[in-house]
């Protein structure tokens, strides 16, 4: 069976647009909302991220940040995150779910155990950020085995001789981050730039699916619509943040705002 | 998991900078691997250069004043009439403090990279102290971040980084300490690494980082060993070597080059920061088993929760209050090399109380925690006996503290 994040792809390519890939954090602001606000999200979004908070977060902007500390505060664990994956997949059977996340929640649960519970839980896809290549050999060997993709890290950092490598090994999905910056970093490079050291990894291999993130929001998303796909995060926590602190809905203002993203990539 | 003899221990890692096969690694975002590889490159080659090794020792010698001095404390060690005690006083250095020697590796490797900037870390300000001032000295423009808590807390090491320039940025994030000060530099790197170069202020990190700090803080050991030679001839039979353990630099630079020595002859006794007496919270995960997990891009013994969420630290001294540990001591820890304790707050306070007592000598609230345990230790051991205990810091930076703690007249004298 071909994985729900290529197929999500695969749909977007038909309507000849990104696929749209969306962050919000597991827990935030609570573990029903953050199950709701996946909902509302889905209706517009392709591919689902879902972050694993951590406390001591070394990629992370400000935005994030605030969403995982207050995800932790109230009271979130992991495995309350894959009772969220399979709560969202009874309402909606064939989305895709990655979770993105530090290893030290995966070690501390077992990296088995972690897998066995994505597996059940119908987790399609997992990101890593500071488990890099080749580090990440034998665990995204094991990722492949439950056919859960291990999604690859490229940055504009990373040598010619590297992305070579990275690719080879990696599954169908990469994830380019747009420029040197934590999540949520206003956009430094020019959209054109960002797109030349796109381009630059798909040809290495343009059969696998790149992504861009980083630093893309309402205002930048457009100009970026010729890739594959595109990741929004900080700017939603940060809209369910505005949302808590005005005493609004943030499912309903998420929502809307993951609608007006859509729009600007249509 | 064994020791490697006659190979330096910074040089014990695999390929993917693990000591033991377990301890350390570089558990860092994709961005960082680039700039990570490129210092490692440098340093793996500036570390055999003899011109840079000169250049080094000529620092260490003219600015930061090597060596130090190496005394007994006659009076104490007449107090608790067992072994000699000993002390090498680190805090003679520039600055005052350990940190000194990691700070001007740093700004020496920055210079040869190109770098025009440097930022750094630091809990009780003594990283980031001597940071801004090796930033002055080269000629590069210093960021210093420091959790808002210790700011309040070690206010005299703030004054002294804004007068040599540096940009001091509070971090209010988590605990607001030493912690979350490390996260918001790597944060920081992350977001600049292609201008901007970073020390990590102590053995921590990822691995080159680790590796460059025991690389420049083993000036202790080094002067130490001359100085026992001179002083008894030979390395004494019995040697037992007391330090206090944050991160781990001032420790392992103190016992690195006494590593290859039998520990019956040569014992090095690591102290922890075991918290107020009456708290549960410390900053002593070797002393009370906290599991393997991931910090700040090492794999170590650190404290966190069964989920993996790092854990609140609490001690009377910024320096040691950081939840994890140098994948360093994880593997002397673990190959039996080093034995490590840990001293509550009050204690720590006790031990500066006698110190100062007894002797011209005013070491920090940090190596405060070691005289604790050496003192205790002392009482039953043979006068043959040499204790020596790693000044590695003054007091001066917590005046403060002392203050509130013991009154007006453990202040006075600065």
């Amino acid at each position: 069976m071909l994985n729900p994040i290529s197929a999500a792809f695969k749909i977007a390519k038909k309507e000849n647009r990104p696929a749209l890939l969306t962050y919000t954090v597991a827990g935030d602001s609570t573990k029903k909302q953050s199950l709701e606000i996946l909902k509302s999200i889905s209706k517009n979004a392709d591919i689902l991220e879902l972050g694993v908070p951590h406390n001591t977060p070394v990629a992370d902007g400000s935005q994030i940040q605030t969403s995982a500390y207050r995800a932790i505060k109230n009271g979130i664990r992991t495995i309350d995150i894959f009772k969220i994956v399979k709560d969202f997949k009874k309402f909606n059977k064939t989305k895709p779910v990655i979770l993105m996340g530090y290893y030290n929640m995966i070690f501390q649960y077992g990296e088995n155990k972690f897998l066995k519970e994505c597996k059940s839980s119908d987790v399609n896809g997992l990101i890593v950020v500071d488990l890099p290549w080749p580090e990440n050999t034998k665990f995204a060997k094991k990722c492949k085995k439950k056919s859960i993709y291990f999604i690859q890290l490229l940055s504009p950092t990373t040598s010619n001789k590297r992305l070579n490598k990275i690719i080879k090994y990696s599954h169908q999905m990469n994830y380019f981050i747009s420029m040197l910056s934590t999540t949520g970093g206003k956009l430094k490079v020019s959209p054109k730039e960002i797109l030349k050291n796109y381009k630059k990894i798909k040809r290495i291999d343009p059969k696998k699916e790149v992504v861009i993130g980083f630093g893309i929001t309402e205002k930048t998303i457009g100009k970026l619509r010729s890739a594959d796909g595109l990741v929004v995060g900080s700017a939603i926590c940060k809209e369910i943040t505005r949302s808590l602190k005005s005493r609004q809905n943030p499912v309903t203002n998420v929502g809307r705002l993951v609608k007006k993203l859509k729009n600007k990539i249509k | 998991m064994k020791l490697k003899k006659k190979i330096p221990v910074i040089d014990q890692a695999n390929k993917f900078g693990f000591w033991g096969g377990k301890f350390g690694g570089n558990f860092v975002p994709e961005t960082l691997k680039k700039p990570i590889e490129d210092l490692e490159i440098l340093f793996n080659k500036l570390k055999k250069d003899k011109r840079f090794i000169n250049e080094r020792d000529k620092y260490f010698k003219n600015w930061v004043g090597a060596p130090t001095r190496f005394i007994k404390l006659e009076n104490l060690s007449k107090y608790v009439g067992g072994a000699q005690i000993w002390s090498k006083v680190v805090s003679d250095a520039n600055g005052g403090a350990h940190k000194i020697y990691n700070a001007t590796v740093h700004c020496l490797l920055a210079k040869r990279a190109g770098k025009k900037i440097i930022c750094g870390d630091t809990g009780a300000g003594y990283a980031g102290k001597m940071l801004s001032m090796a930033a002055k000295k080269f000629g590069l423009r210093c960021k210093i971040f420091m959790g808002a808590k210790d700011i309040e807390r070690q206010q005299p090491n703030v004054k002294a980084m804004k007068r040599n320039r540096a940009e001091v940025i509070p971090v209010y994030s988590g605990s607001q300490t030493l912690v979350d000060a490390v996260s918001e530099c790597m944060r920081f790197w992350v977001a600049n690494c292609d201008t901007t170069a970073m020390c990590v202020g102590s053995t921590v990190g990822p691995a080159v980082f680790v590796r460059i700090c025991g690389w420049s803080t083993s000036q202790i050991s080094r002067e130490l060993k001359i100085q026992l030679l001179d002083e008894f001839g030979s390395i004494p039979k019995k040697l037992k070597l007391y330090n206090c353990v944050g991160g781990g630099s001032s420790s392992f630079g103190f016992w690195n080059e006494f590593m290859d020595y039998d520990k019956k002859q040569c014992e090095f006794i690591g102290v922890e920061a075991g918290g107020p007496a009456k708290s549960k919270k410390h900053a002593a995960p070797l002393t009370y088993g906290s599991k393997i997990g991931i910090l700040h891009g090492a794999a170590q013994y650190v404290n966190q929760n069964s989920e993996g969420q790092i854990e609140e630290t609490e001690s009377i001294s910024a320096g040691l209050d950081y939840p994890g540990i140098s994948p360093l001591h994880c593997f002397l820890k673990d190959t039996k090399r080093a034995r490590y304790t840990a001293a509550s707050d009050e204690e720590a306070l006790e031990a500066f109380k006698l110190v100062t007592k007894f002797e011209k000598l005013r070491p920090s609230l940090e190596p405060s925690h070691a005289f604790s345990v050496a003192i205790k230790e002392s009482k039953k051991l043979s006068k043959d006996t040499i204790v020596v205990v790693n000044s590695c810091g003054d007091a001066y930076k917590d005046r403060s503290i002392l203050q509130k703690r013991l009154g007006k007249k453990y202040v006075k004298s600065n």
